[in-house]
């Protein structure tokens, strides 16, 4: 099938910068999912790579060949977009088969492929519906066949998601991996919704203001992001931020009015009294530790509890316990250092664990 | 199902009405009552006599042969009246529409000519197609073409159409960029993914998805060459030379208000109406029926 290259990608419309240099690369057959907040530039990336858009520099290379010059047409890709943007005055079956017919695919072709595309979709019996007379999971199958059937090198999907209701959209999820599975065709999919990043992407690209905080895979984003934005990011409840200052030798950290929390992997580097900022997911507190927290709210979900409330400092954290608290007054809770996650506390980026001899001359030197 | 407003008393709602109705009455039905009265009468020469004819007026009317002449006219004047500035402010609003930036002042001037009353119009006309003074018409003389529109009665159409076309351009060239941008840019966009040219992309999407605006325009456009034209052709030919620009209108204002011959006129003005009510449930129907994709 295809792979596909993006090299250092800007955008600015006017003055306004969208993107600032993309990288990425695309295995055959990858299903990548580029997840954000709202104007991070996700769409605009997606209609560069389908040359809906020019970009202000660099390079998009589909399977080896440079196609940033080239016309949409001409990349043999197709798009699925948000508000599925069918054509409003042809039936499901022309609107599926209105670019096989462009290209001059004999009509025997062009039937056999629809009806296949159809039945896979379940769409058999809307082939001669006008769009408007189809309800939006259909007109959102519709848009997905029109794709398919074209048998592209690339398959972008524009948030195709958003307009269905929670139980479609998961139905629709699965589907959409099953098909992406079975035809193998390299894909990008653009969605803010992070359960369906993690639950679609082979890989995700986690965007924040125009530029890819993060590229890796579901797990290794949740389990290690690169920065504090990826980490608040991924993640529900979103994870808690503490700001911290290094202690000597680089082995824990003293939250801000608090106690210290002795790093379970291992030192970071710098000096003692260096700002980071203590990542903490609401799930990894443990009952019975050295941090005093005052419930405001407390949201009972059946299997485990949400507690959102402060510490001592001000600070707000949230966390989830498994049951039900016994008392409902002040909780005594502790962290639990495997789980932590460290980041600087300037520019927000992850600090990893340094081997301890790596370290030693540096502090020895310092 | 309706929304009915209940009202205390039965007479309310119809003096409501009454001063709409009073209006349209004075001003409508009375007028075309009293023409389709005349349309059944004759008088003599000189208006002393008038007698009931039945339906005389009109067996004669369709009868004679300048008459037939005139609806012939009347239907090639409007067919090119209508196919001219349709096609101009469709060319017009695709433009507009690819450059949106600069529409508001293009959209400004293309406007002007709407605004612009039908003998100044026919002034400008008159600098242009002019054969001694004309821009257009000085030019022709010189490289040869012998042009002259108050002599040559192809001439004389050719630039009634233009200058009727010319101010109905900008009305259609509003509807049509509306329209234009009523079209969801993806869809277009979707199109163009799956690689129609831009020529195909607007025969295959965009002007179908026009077509309830060009069907619209399509009966305003002929609703304006059949009846709305007068003006021009009053001021540029006088539906010269020899009848070659009388229209079907210009000819019923001819014989009622020179001619005097209020007989035939009135036969005429209701041809005229019967045109006008036609054209209108024809465009009721289909707009009824949502000449929708
Ligand atoms: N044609 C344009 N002209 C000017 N600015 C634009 C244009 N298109 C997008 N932008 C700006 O670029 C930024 C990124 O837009 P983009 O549509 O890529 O966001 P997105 O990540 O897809 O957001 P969403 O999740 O809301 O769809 C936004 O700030 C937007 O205002
Ligand atoms: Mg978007």
């Amino acid at each position: 099938m295809a792979t596909l290259t993006v090299h250092g990608v800007p955008k600015s419309f006017g003055k306004v910068a969208v993107l600032h240099g993309i990288d990425l690369s695309v295995a055959d057959g990858e299903m990548i999912v580029i997840v954000g907040a709202s104007g991070c530039g996700k769409s605009t990336l997606l209609r560069i790579v389908a040359g809906l858009e020019t970009a202000t520099e660099g390079r998009i290379v589909i399977s080896g060949a440079d196609v940033t010059r080239l016309e949409p047409a001409e990349r043999d890709i197709a798009m699925v977009f948000q508000n599925y943007a069918l054509y409003p005055h042809m039936s499901v079956f022309e609107n599926m088969s209105y670019g096989l017919r462009i290209r001059g695919v004999p009509k025997p072709e062009i039937a056999r492929r629809v009806q296949q595309a159809a039945e896979m979709l379940g769409l058999g019996a809307l082939l001669q519906r006008r769009p408007r007379e189809l309800s939006g999971g259909q007109r959102q199958r519709v848009a997905m066949g029109r794709a398919i059937v074209r048998e592209p090198k690339l398959f972008l999907f524009d948030e195709p998601l958003s307009n269905l209701d929670a139980k479609l959209r998961v139905a629709m999820r699965a589907e959409i991996k099953r098909l992406q599975r079975r035809l193998g065709v390299t894909s990008l999919f653009v969605t803010h919704d992070q359960v369906e990043a993690m639950t679609l992407g082979d890989r995700l690209v986690v965007m924040n203001q125009g530029r890819a905080a993060q590229v890796a895979t579901p797990m290794e984003i949740f389990a290690r992001p690169a920065d504090t934005y990826v980490a608040g990011f991924i993640g529900s409840p979103a994870m808690n931020f503490l700001p911290a200052t290094l202690t000597e030798g680089g082995l824990g950290a003293r939250i801000a009015d608090g106690p210290v929390i002795r790093f379970a992997d291992g030192p970071r580097p710098g000096m003692a009294g260096r700002a980071l900022t203590l990542g903490i997911r609401p799930e990894h507190f443990a009952l019975g530790g050295p941090l005093p927290l005052t419930p405001d709210l407390i949201e009972p979900l059946g299997s485990e509890t949400v507690v959102h409330g402060r510490l001592p400092s001000g600070q707000e954290v949230t966390l989830r316990l498994a049951g039900m608290p016994a008392s409902l007054g002040t909780l005594e809770i502790g962290i639990r250092a495997e789980h932590l996650h460290v980041f600087d506390g300037e520019t927000g980026l992850r600090m990893d664990a340094q081997p301890a001899a790596a370290l030693t001359p540096a502090w020895q030197g310092g | 199902m309706r929304k009915k407003v209940i009202f205390p008393q039965v007479g309310l709602p119809y003096l409501l009405l009454l001063p709409q109705l009073a209006i349209t009455f004075v001003f409508f039905f009375l007028p075309a009552g009293q023409a389709i009265w005349f349309s059944f009468l004759r008088q003599d020469a000189f208006g002393i006599r008038t007698e009931f004819v039945g339906l005389e007026n009109f067996v004669e009317l369709f009868q004679d042969p300048l008459y037939l002449d005139s609806v012939w006219i009347t239907l090639v004047f409007s067919f090119w009246v209508t196919a001219l500035a349709m096609s101009v402010a469709l060319g017009l609003a695709v433009l507009a529409d690819r450059h949106i930036r600069g529409a508001t002042a293009y959209k400004t001037l293309l406007i002007w000519p709407y605004a612009i009353a039908p003998a100044v119009a026919a002034v400008l006309w008159i600098f242009i197609f002019h054969p001694q003074i004309g821009l257009l018409g000085k030019f022709l003389n010189g490289i040869g073409v012998r042009w002259d529109y108050k002599l040559n009665g192809t001439q004389a159409l050719i630039t009634v159409i233009v200058a009727s076309a010319w101010k109905q351009v900008s009305y259609n060239f509003l509807f049509f960029l509306a329209g234009l941008q009523s079209i969801p840019r993806s869809v277009l966009e979707a199109a163009a993914i799956d690689g129609a040219s831009p020529a195909r992309r607007f025969w295959t999407v965009v002007f179908p998805l026009l077509s309830p605006t060009t069907f619209f325009l399509l009966v305003i456009n002929l609703t304006y060459a059949f009846f709305d034209t007068f003006g021009v052709i009053d001021a540029l030919t006088k539906g010269g030379p020899a009848k070659a620009t009388s229209t079907l209108i210009y000819r019923a204002y001819i014989d009622g208000r020179v001619n005097l011959d209020l007989g035939s006129s009135s036969a005429q003005s209701v041809v005229l109406m019967l045109a006008v009510i036609a054209l209108t449930a024809v465009q009721f129907r289909f707009i009824e029926r949502k000449v929708h994709y």
